[in-house]
């Protein structure tokens, strides 16, 4: 150990991957020394994925070689990864849902051991970081922070001496982020490097010591992000200035458009949240974001404002004036309401069909890409070329299928398809998830045209930079039950924060404003009895 | 392109199989072959046999795989052609003594009318109250055959008929008019290729063939466009039950002349195999059709020429079947050897992932 202690911990050396018409890593070099925690920065399809799948073993290099611990390796599979010390946690949870958390927990291992004793090593690792999570639990069960804590802990089982984390903030309350930061800090004293990827400067800032700055598959810059700002950070990502999104403050808001009122329903069988009496309303103009934890309604919600959920809903749900509850999906969306749920794929868009199939998915009415139960094929691939250029998507064409694009431009579409139809009112879950920085700051800047001309948004989040920056004003969700507005202006960080973590009810469905649920830890709530 | 491939290797797999098993078995097996898919092809008198029995299969297997697209899964095709088949003869025997043009009309409206009521039933029980499709259709198959029985035995006997269970013979202008002067090929021949161009149009054009392609894609992305899971459900079995009963009532309008306790022959189910031969597609499914139509034709000749049994027909059908699957699934997914790499790969694209990864969520070891 000591002999290697001065040899960083991981070093590439001119990592170069060619992929059929892109160059995805050009000479990619930087180095990681131990117990270092250093970030690595870009847009997407800057190469960082690749690269981190070179260094995981998923993919192998054209070019270049990787040293870890001073010595030259070659990685053939995520097998020998693993066998190096390296963990890697993805963006994209690889988890069988009808499994418990051990047995997923198993099937990820090269050798498990016994059932016993993996639960004790789970329960552990567990404890010693903080980490909540029940190891029987069905994963169809947990929200969406509850399974990256599953593929932390799968990570962390092999006591790595190299940890990459991919896009790990983007569900987690500010709590929580702050207590998955004192584990990585708790890791990175213990010796162990971590490979940080994340669109979110503001927590690179906080974390990192070191940062290498992806652009076009090239290196670009380094730098230590205690000594930049996050602007600086994202003008080095994207090579050019960073437009800032348009004020807001001189908007005057109109009347009440869109206005929720009572609104219950039951959750998604068989371990979904019910709403409980949700109320609020959002005037003409105005961006009003709902923020909460993944798991705590907002799914259900979504589905019950779209009319994807109409059994045993109650409350009423008005656009101006009109009683849309009643209402089918397409009624409402003919009344002017337009969604666009948090999943993409199979959701608001179905992968194995073309991107001018998917504008007829949700856009066939308004833009009456169809008539009397006939296609009009030619209007809906105008439509979707319509979508693609004032989107800036990247797309081949109306042809290209949705599932070739990747998550930022597949999000572009699906948020231009929505608003490009012009809605009076607009419901969106989770509009920049794992979207690039530029691709977000579009996507909010839409959005924010969108109400400047009238329409009401409203924007459902976990990230909660997201909702402070976009929205006028914001309630939080918790357990199907929604907290009083607030305005955006003067916020508390700290009381959103509560909020989130559940303070004014417990996790047992317990009389609210008990206080007794450990900020920050909110567990995902038990079925509805 | 592969997808495409799949049904050709199948059918050639199951030539080739089907030539060693009957061998084993004592039997001439390549001349089986050769006696059941190629001499046939040779003959103009059983090329008229071939399109006689692919049309019915191809009806029945154009409405089944409009519901199979959306993953609304019709086993009763065979009890939907027996009421459809039942449902034309019961105007035929009330229309016995009239003239007229329209009789015949009359009776494919009620074929298509009594196949979607028997669908109905499964319909409703998985609308309402969620019993799977599957079982609730097969199980009425066998209720139809012995409702089919009762009325051949009993109310709808043909009273000059020396007490054989049958009805008695439709009349001229209750039958099926013969397209070419002079040999089997009836109405029914063009009318399956029409039937499949509709739905080939459907398909491809309509909102309902997008909604049914939707389903069977994306079920949650068919939620959000707007297309609810019980006007699916409705749209696939009426689709099959009416496609079912149109073909029932054209044979028994045609082939058959009347309704006899014979009138079924497992068209129903053989149209399933022809349904995903012709990769569920309307004008794939007519080639497909010709295909299982030749097992039948030259399995019926192997029996008088060579001594094959009779289930020879049924073997080489139920191949046809496994083989596809077979090829389905290699074609879809990769043999590998040892242990595959462990779970830990993303089963989401991202960015510069050139090769698709397969179809699976996750892949663990």
């Amino acid at each position: 150990m000591a002999v290697e202690a001065r040899a960083p911990r991981l070093e590439l050396k001119g990592i170069s991957k060619r992929f059929p018409g892109v160059v995805a890593n050009d000479h990619v070099s930087f180095a990681v020394p131990a117990g270092a925690i250093h970030a690595l920065l870009g847009e997407n399809g800057a190469g960082k994925s690749t690269l981190v799948k070179i260094i995981y073993g998923v993919q192998q290099a054209d070019e270049g070689e990787i040293a870890f611990d001073g010595e030259r390796v070659h990685i053939g599979s995520p097998r020998e990864a693993r066998a190096l010390g390296i963990g890697m946690v993805f963006q994209h949870f690889s988890l069988f849902e009808a499994m418990t958390v051990l047995e997923n927990i198993a099937l990820g291992m090269d050798e498990p051991p016994p059932r016993r004793e993996l639960e004790a090593r789970v329960r552990e690792v567990l404890d010693s970081y903080g980490l909540s999570l029940d190891p029987h639990r069905h994963v169809h069960t947990l929200s969406v922070g509850e399974r990256q804590r599953i593929e932390i802990v799968r990570a962390l089982l092999q006591q790595p001496k190299l940890l990459i984390m991919d896009e790990p903030t983007s569900v987690l309350t500010p709590q929580e982020v702050e207590q998955l930061f004192e584990t990585l800090r708790r890791l990175a004293s213990e010796g162990c490097s971590i490979l940080y990827i994340s669109h979110k400067l503001h927590e690179i800032k906080a974390l990192c010591e070191s940062a290498t700055v992806l652009r076009g598959g090239k290196v670009v810059g380094t730098c230590d992000p205690r000594e930049e700002s996050a602007r600086s950070m994202a003008e080095l990502m994207i090579g050019g200035s960073l437009k800032d999104l348009s004020d807001k403050a001189g908007c005057v808001h109109g009347e009440d458009r869109f206005v929720v009122a009572a609104l219950s329903a039951p959750g998604e069988p068989p371990f979904g949240t019910s709403l409980k009496k949700v109320s609020f309303s959002v005037r003409s103009g105005e961006i009003f974001g709902i923020a909460g934890v993944a798991g705590n309604g907002q799914n259900e919600l979504l589905a019950v404002l779209s009319g994807e959920e109409r059994k045993n809903v109650s409350g009423s749900i008005r656009l101006d004036g009109t009683e849309l509850a009643r209402l089918s999906v397409g009624g409402r969306r003919r009344a002017g309401l337009a969604s666009s749920p948090e999943e993409r794929n199979g959701h608001a868009a179905v992968p194995g069909m073309s991107l001018a199939d998917n504008a007829l998915l949700s856009a066939r009415s308004r833009m009456g890409l169809a008539s009397g139960g006939v296609i009009k094929a030619k209007k809906a691939r105008d439509f979707a070329a319509k979508v693609i250029d004032a989107f800036s998507v990247k797309a081949t064409g109306p042809g290209a299928s949705a599932g070739s694009l990747s998550g930022g431009n597949l999000q572009k579409f699906v948020m231009g398809r929505e608003i490009m139809q012009n809605p009076a009112v607009l419901v969106v879950s989770q509009p920049t998830w794992g979207v690039d920085a530029g691709a977000a700051s579009f996507i909010r800047q839409a959005m924010i045209d969108l109400a400047a001309e009238g329409a009401a948004v409203l924007v459902v989040s976990q990230d909660l930079d997201e909702l402070l920056e976009l929205c006028d004003r914001l309630a939080v969700i918790n357990e199907g039950r929604l907290s009083e507005p607030m305005d955006v202006k003067g916020i508390s960080i700290e009381r959103v924060g509560l909020l989130m973590g559940g303070i004014h009810g417990s996790g047992r469905g317990a009389e609210p404003e008990d206080g007794t649920a450990p900020a920050g830890r909110a567990r995902h709530p038990e079925p509805a009895l | 392109m592969m997808m495409l491939a799949a049904p050709v290797i199948a059918v050639a797999l199951t030539l080739l199989v089907g030539a060693v098993l009957f061998t084993l078995l004592g039997h001439d097996g390549f001349g089986a072959i050769l006696e059941i898919f190629v001499r046939p092809l040779f003959n103009p008198y059983r090329w008229q046999d071939l399109l006689v029995k692919a049309a019915p299969l191809a009806i029945i297997a154009i409405g089944l795989a409009i519901g199979f697209r959306a993953n609304v899964w019709n086993i009763g095709a065979e009890g939907q052609y027996i009421l459809g088949g039942l449902a034309g003869t019961g105007i035929a025997l009330a229309t016995l003594d009239m003239a007229g043009p329209w009789i015949l009309p009359l009776m494919l409206v009620f074929g298509i009318l009594g196949g979607m009521a028997w669908a109905a039933i499964p319909a409703l029980l998985r609308t309402t109250l969620g019993v799977n499709e599957i079982l609730s259709s097969l199980m009425l198959n066998y209720v139809a055959i012995q409702l089919l029985y009762f009325l051949m035995r009993g109310p709808w006997m043909d009273p000059e008929g020396f007490n054989f269970p049958q009805t008695a013979m439709f009349s001229a202008d209750q039958t099926l008019p013969m397209v070419v002067p002079g040999t089997l090929i009836h109405l029914g021949v063009p009318l399956a290729a029409a039937v499949a161009l509709t739905a080939f149009a459907v398909m491809a054009r309509t909102v309902t063939g997008f909604q049914m392609k939707v389903v069977g894609l994306a079920p949650k992305a068919a939620a959000f466009g707007g297309f609810g899971a019980a006007s699916t459900v409705w749209i696939a079995l009426m689709a099959g039950g009416g496609l079912a009963g149109f073909a029932g009532i054209l044979e028994a309008a045609g082939p058959f002349g009347q309704m006899v306790p014979q009138f079924p022959t497992g068209y129903g189910y053989t149209a399933i195999i022809v349904a995903f031969l012709g990769r569920l597609n309307p004008l794939g499914i007519l080639l497909a059709a010709m295909v299982l139509a030749l097992t039948y034709v030259g399995g019926e000749s192997a029996q008088t020429t060579i001594g094959l049994p009779a289930a020879a027909t049924g073997v080489f059908q139920a191949m046809m079947l496994f083989f596809l699957l077979a090829t389905d699934i290699l074609v879809r997914y990769r043999l590998v050897s040892g242990r595959a790499a462990p779970a830990g790969v993303p089963a989401g694209k991202s960015e510069g992932e050139a090769a698709p990864s397969g179809k699976g969520k996750a892949v663990a070891a």
